[in-house]
């Protein structure tokens, strides 16, 4: 294990269960900036701007933002792929760029818009490719892509050519990709984006077993609050290129408001429900003299079907949906929040 | 309260994980290599771009026929000339032969395993650029390594023969030199063309729609490169006799062969240096691609 190893965490982060106290990711004033053309005019648009981050071995990180916020460029520059315009990045204790074809044997990298695999071969042709590009032995490549073939399911489409897969499926072979090498980190760019519920729920939960099973560090963007809530207990918001927070997802509701929301519709107009005094929820708001109401609450602190039991008590549902907080709303709040604290309160969804 | 979202080590995934443990060590160890581990990788990919090209039997016969008919018609673009003129450039048909085979040959050589390179934008698009900087090699080789166009086999064929039915009908002296000079005139000319397409890759980082103008050196080049440098224009010659310099892969080796004088500027004992300007072409196309990649990174340059 490399020196870098030893250097102090700089969060106290009693929650991470298997961080040993290495540092896989820091940064230090990491900026990168781009030159757009305008017609003959140049400008210079900063993409990531003085982000300084340190995430420790075994850690599982949300990198969130909206769109165009700079999580690709960040994410491309711990890769080696671009070259930060300034400040410095260690990644596994290498230098991305200078140390490129060695830092690839210890990171896996899930582009959710791009594939590792070969579109015209089988999937299992594909992985004993990539055993090759990683030069791993024989033994250790049949132990690993046996556990991935059946942690993954990747049995029903072994053989298939891996333009024939659906989403759920492609996806599940990407990762499989990427993690075949048992990188020490991994990266997911968006890996739940287009599928559905299922198939997001058994990848959630085949990271979460890698992780437990290696202590893998996980680095993770998503619009999806339910990959942070159900994977991540730390999270990064990027906004404009700049940290925006860093902290437990607990903190971010906090600070942000993420809370979920349930809509009730009932059977007959009723008055604002309040049920504060039984469940952790709140009455946001009201449609059509109270045939549809809102409550906001913490999934922290309660479920859904606790608030849904609390209200069918009050009153008749007929239906009702749950809806989750959107990353940039909850971005966005954020951002108003540290800009205007604490007498201008972020506002709440109404 | 904050609950840590990892459940708790399911057992099963706890056996099978040690078991993977067990085989391996979780450890990523640093794989000390020979020279036949290092292109294992690079075996691996092209095996299965070939079986897969392969594995579609109709498809590939058809894609031989087509490009066996474009290399016909481009043999029979020479013949057509020869039908109304004698001699070309002070070469007669027969040594026309040997010219075109000769640089025909070399770039269909070049363009079976390296002419995918100069289809950047495509990989570029398709995201696999990022994806060969997640692995540990060379992105050129990876590159390169990343496809190979079995069709072209055709291509070549009909620069085989033209090359072997120009060495049959002209008088060659068969000292031990010139079959030296043959070979190393044909491997020089294999580089000097990939050279160009390994160039075109780099440049297509900078230019937008780079593949026209690149074409313009590539396919260009190949045109001229099969016509006897002695037909050139004066700045012709000094653009594709040296700075491109296709007069090696097929005009001036074939000169010394036939022991024929060379035109102004190319004169006929530069047939030798062939893998002079093959050193020349690498130099000039790995600074390109070294050029490309920086501004793909953005690292300045």
């Amino acid at each position: 294990m490399s020196a870098e190893g030893l250097l102090p965490r700089a969060r106290g982060s009693a929650e991470v269960p298997a961080a040993t106290g290495e540092t896989v990711v820091e940064t230090v004033g990491l900026t990168r900036r781009f030159t757009v053309r305008e017609g003959v005019r140049r400008r210079q648009v900063s993409a990531v701007e003085d982000l300084t981050v340190r995430i420790g071995a075994g850690e599982a990180v949300g990198y969130i933002g909206a769109n165009g916020a700079g999580k690709s460029t960040t994410i491309k520059m711990l890769a080696g792929i671009l070259v930060p315009t300034a400040g410095t990045v260690r990644t596994c204790g290498l230098r991305p760029v200078k140390d490129r074809r060695r830092l690839a044997r210890q990171i896996g990298v899930v582009f959710g818009q791009r594939s590792q695999l070969w579109w015209d071969l089988p999937v299992w042709e594909s992985l004993r490719i990539l055993a090759a590009i990683h030069a791993l032995p024989a033994a250790r490549r049949r132990a690993r892509t046996d556990e991935l073939v059946e942690r993954l399911e990747m049995a029903e489409f072994w053989s298939v050519p891996v333009r024939q897969l659906s989403l759920g499926q492609r996806m599940r072979a990407e990762i499989a990709a990427a993690l075949l090498h048992s990188p020490r980190l991994v990266i997911l760019d968006e890996p739940t984006i287009g599928l559905d519920v299922l198939s997001k729920q058994r990848l959630r939960e085949f990271l979460v077993e890698e992780r437990a099973a290696y202590g893998t560090t996980l680095l993770l963007t998503t619009h999806d609050m339910g990959d942070v809530a159900r994977l991540c207990e730390r999270v990064l918001v990027i906004d404009h290129g700049r940290l925006a927070f860093d902290g437990a997802l607990a903190g971010l509701a906090g600070a942000a408001g993420a809370d979920r929301v349930l809509v009730v519709d009932l059977a007959e107009p009723a008055a604002d429900l309040e049920v504060a005094g039984v469940v952790a929820a709140r009455h946001l708001g009201s449609e059509g003299r109270g045939l549809r109401q809102r409550l906001a609450f913490d999934a922290e602190a309660t479920t859904a079907a606790r608030v849904l039991a609390a209200v069918s008590a009050l009153v008749e549902v007929v239906d009702f949906r749950v809806e989750e907080p959107d990353i940039e709303d909850v971005v966005r709040r954020l951002y108003a929040a540290t800009r205007h604290p604490p007498d201008a309160p972020a506002a709440r969804r109404s | 309260m904050v609950e840590p979202p990892a459940v708790e080590p399911l057992a099963a995934v706890s056996a099978v994980a040690s078991a993977a443990v067990a085989a391996s060590g979780p450890v990523v160890a640093e794989p000390v290599a020979g020279w036949r581990d290092r292109l294992r990788p690079y075996r691996a990919v092209l095996a299965s771009r070939a079986r897969s090209q392969l594995s579609y039997r109709t498809n590939f016969v058809l894609d031989l026929v087509s490009s066996l008919l474009s290399a016909v018609v481009e043999l029979a673009e020479v013949w057509v000339v020869f039908h109304a003129a004698t001699r070309l450039g002070g070469l007669e048909f027969r040594q026309m032969l040997l010219v075109f085979g000769l640089a025909d040959l070399a770039f269909s050589l070049a363009d079976l395993v390296f002419g995918h390179c100069d289809r950047l934008p495509t990989y570029l698009r398709a995201g696999m650029l990022d994806v060969f900087y997640l692995r540990p090699q060379p992105l050129l080789a990876q590159l390169i390594t990343s496809e190979v166009s079995l069709r072209r086999l055709a291509r070549a064929s009909v620069g085989l023969v033209a090359l072997v039915v120009g060495l049959v009908l002209c008088d060659i002296d068969w000292r031990p030199a010139a079959v030296v000079l043959l070979v190393s005139s044909l491997l020089s000319g294999v580089a000097v063309f990939a050279a160009l397409f390994v160039a075109a890759g780099g440049l297509q980082f900078f230019l937008v729609d780079g593949r026209e103008m690149t074409n313009a050196f590539v396919y260009g080049g190949r045109y001229a490169a099969t016509q006897p440098a002695s037909v050139w224009g004066r700045p012709l010659r000094l653009v594709f006799g040296f700075f491109v310099p296709m007069a090696f892969t097929g005009y001036l080796p074939a000169l010394v062969l036939l022991g024929l004088p060379g035109p102004v500027w190319l004169p006929g004992w530069l047939g030798w240096c062939a893998p002079v300007a093959a050193v020349w072409a690498w130099s000039v196309a790995l600074g390109c691609w070294r050029l490309g990649v920086r501004h793909y990174q953005g690292g300045g340059g």
